[in-house]
């Protein structure tokens, strides 16, 4: 028996051109397409495949967030999550506060593995993997490219700035998944109507026992400096003389 | 009063230039700046950061299991020494991504990513959403600051200090639950991605690793160090440390020359910072547009070919 719990997100979807809010209070997110955080895709392509593999019997999807974080959860059950949890809090919830969270589901779960993507795209933390691993002094191999079960111990491929490190973790483990680990397949109408009737317990920070911590307050968001568009020569001499003028070459 | 503890990030003896990076912002925070090294023996590396400008001391952390960077084993270490400081800040690498939360939730305190503006002792700028926002955050005054470092953003700090080095007791008990395998690293005479002054960048559309070379070529005219987009790197023309953008490095050469890049906004996270960006597209409407101060429209496979005679 071999459980493996994955996190899911609800964030922006990658394709959207993002708009700070005029008032510096946010960016716009209303009338705005969300997907699964695509990391978090990989994680549960990555879950399924252990499944596949004979490597995992169940696959539980996690996310901590409010009601419309239900369609993400749905999304991993048709991916091929056996049930799904939601600790259903509104509001902003930093990374401290979900890993605490989702630590408590491990706990509670007993699971032996938990992957989760290595970072959201909205907030582009990169956090919260790594805090779970840290609450529950389990180990963590983030970053990962590719993963093997070898019986009680998993040995990771992580992309790091030097190039591939290997590691061999014991389970249970925490896993974060890198973009090469694998590509995520296309949903499925069968499984998305399968996605509808299964199981979705829903939780709170209250229900787990959980008191989120004193976060940091954002007091701005600005869009960043624009570049300007510069021009565009018509021959690589115009460049090269472009460059050389500038000290560049 | 500030004191600020660097988490030293070093491979081979040798100290990461990432850490005057961080010894900078941390220099802005004011007050003290210790650069702590945890290593087997970490008196190489804490004689190089103690050449830092602005370090007030290095503490060396000797321990045998210090052999291999592994963030189960020195989170326990960085958690007793954080202990009477008011910030601990890590480099904005793979090393320090994966370690600093690991610290912050043993520490019970909400880890800032990615500072690329100090504000005050407690206010910072932080990127979000591929850098396509900024917003500034306020720590709770009481607590410990933790946060990793966009290197993009601070210039190194100087060398030529002489700050004193002492070695530092840490009584925690360690994990043996993590295991270093292997390093596949690929050795380059190349400038670093992360410090070049100019960087050459391939995209899918070199479609090879052998047609990467005329990257190379052009990048070695330069001095340039290589990188490359998600797509040249998935498709298994190079490795995956030469990927730049909102999940690879983000880089702040002087001079970037995209090459059959379409400039997705992934990618251009990675190169906001950049000085002068050059492209080189056969696609004019390609997004990269948007954002180089110089555009050549044409095929990569005469054109750069061409550059590379005449720089
Ligand atoms: C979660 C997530 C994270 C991501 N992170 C990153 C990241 O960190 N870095 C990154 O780079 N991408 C990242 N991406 C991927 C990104 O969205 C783009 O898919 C990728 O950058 C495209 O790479 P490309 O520009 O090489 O390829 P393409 O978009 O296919 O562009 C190829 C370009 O080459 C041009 N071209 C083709 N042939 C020639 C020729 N003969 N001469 C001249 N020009 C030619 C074409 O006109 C085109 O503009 C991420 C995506 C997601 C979803």
């Amino acid at each position: 028996m071999m459980k493996v719990l994955v996190s899911v997100k609800r964030s922006v979807d990658y394709n959207v051109r993002i708009q700070v809010k005029p008032d510096g209070s946010g960016v716009v997110t209303e009338g705005v397409k969300h997907s699964m955080n695509p990391f978090d895709e990989i994680a549960m392509e990555e879950a399924v495949r252990l499944k596949e593999k004979g490597n995992v019997t169940e696959i539980i999807a996690v996310t901590v967030g409010g009601a419309k974080n239900e369609e993400t959860l749905r999304s991993a059950l048709a991916f091929g999550a056996d049930r799904a949890v939601h600790v259903k809090e509104e509001g902003e919830i930093q990374p401290l506060n979900a890993a605490k969270a989702l630590a408590a589901v491990f706990r509670k779960e007993g699971a032996q593995l938990f992957i989760a993507g290595k970072q959201a795209i909205d907030d582009d933390a990169s956090q919260t993997g790594q805090m779970i691993a840290s609450l529950l002094d389990l180990p963590q191999a983030t970053f990962a490219s590719k993963v093997e079960i070898d019986g009680n111990k998993a040995i990771v491929t992580r992309e790091i700035d030097a190039g591939l490190e290997t590691l061999e973790i014991d389970l249970p483990a925490v896993i974060t998944a890198d973009l090469r680990l694998n590509e995520p397949r296309y949903l499925k109408l069968p499984d998305i109507m399968k996605a509808k009737k299964k199981p979705v317990d829903v939780q709170s920070f209250a229900s787990l026992d959980v008191t989120p911590g004193a976060g940091l307050k954002i007091t701005k968001t600005a869009a960043p400096p624009k570049r300007s568009k510069g021009i565009v020569v018509k021959t690589v001499d115009e460049l090269v003389a472009a460059l050389k003028a500038k000290g560049l070459v | 009063m500030s004191k600020t503890l660097v988490i030293a990030e070093h491979a081979d003896g040798k100290l990461s230039a990432a850490i005057s990076k961080t010894v900078a912002a941390a220099s802005q925070i004011g007050g003290e700046v210790h650069v702590a090294v945890f290593a087997v023996d970490g008196a190489a590396v804490a004689a190089q950061a103690a050449q830092i400008a602005g370090v007030t001391k290095v503490l060396t952390v000797n321990n045998a299991a210090n052999n291999h960077a592994l963030a189960a084993t020195l989170a326990p270490q960085v958690v007793e020494l954080a202990k009477g400081y008011s910030h601990v800040l890590f480099p904005g690498t793979t090393f320090g991504k994966d370690l600093a939360p690991r610290v912050a939730a043993k520490l019970d305190v909400q880890q800032i990513s990615d500072i690329m503006h100090v504000h005050s002792a407690t206010s910072f700028d932080r990127p979000i959403y591929a850098g396509n926002a900024i917003c500034t955050v306020e720590a709770p005054a009481s607590q410990l600051v933790i946060g990793t470092v966009r290197l993009a953003s601070f210039q190194a700090a100087a060398g030529g200090n002489s700050a004193p080095v002492e070695a530092a007791s840490v009584t925690a008990s360690l994990p043996t639950h993590t295991r270093f395998v292997s390093l596949a690293a690929q050795k380059s005479e190349r400038p670093e991605l992360q410090s070049a002054n100019r960087v050459v960048s391939g995209g899918r559309a070199l479609a090879s690793s052998e047609n990467f070379k005329i990257i190379y070529d052009l990048a070695d005219k330069l001095k340039a160090g290589v990188g490359a987009s998600r797509a040249a790197v998935d498709s298994g023309y190079v490795p995956n440390d030469m990927q730049v953008g909102q999940t690879g490095k983000i880089i702040a050469p002087e001079l970037y020359i995209a090459i059959g890049i379409s400039g997705a906004i992934q990618h251009l996270a990675g190169i906001k910072d950049a000085r002068t960006i050059v492209a080189i597209n056969k696609d004019s409407e390609a997004p990269i547009f948007e954002v180089a101060d110089f555009g050549i429209v044409g095929d990569l496979f005469t054109l750069v070919p061409e550059l590379t005679g005449k720089v």
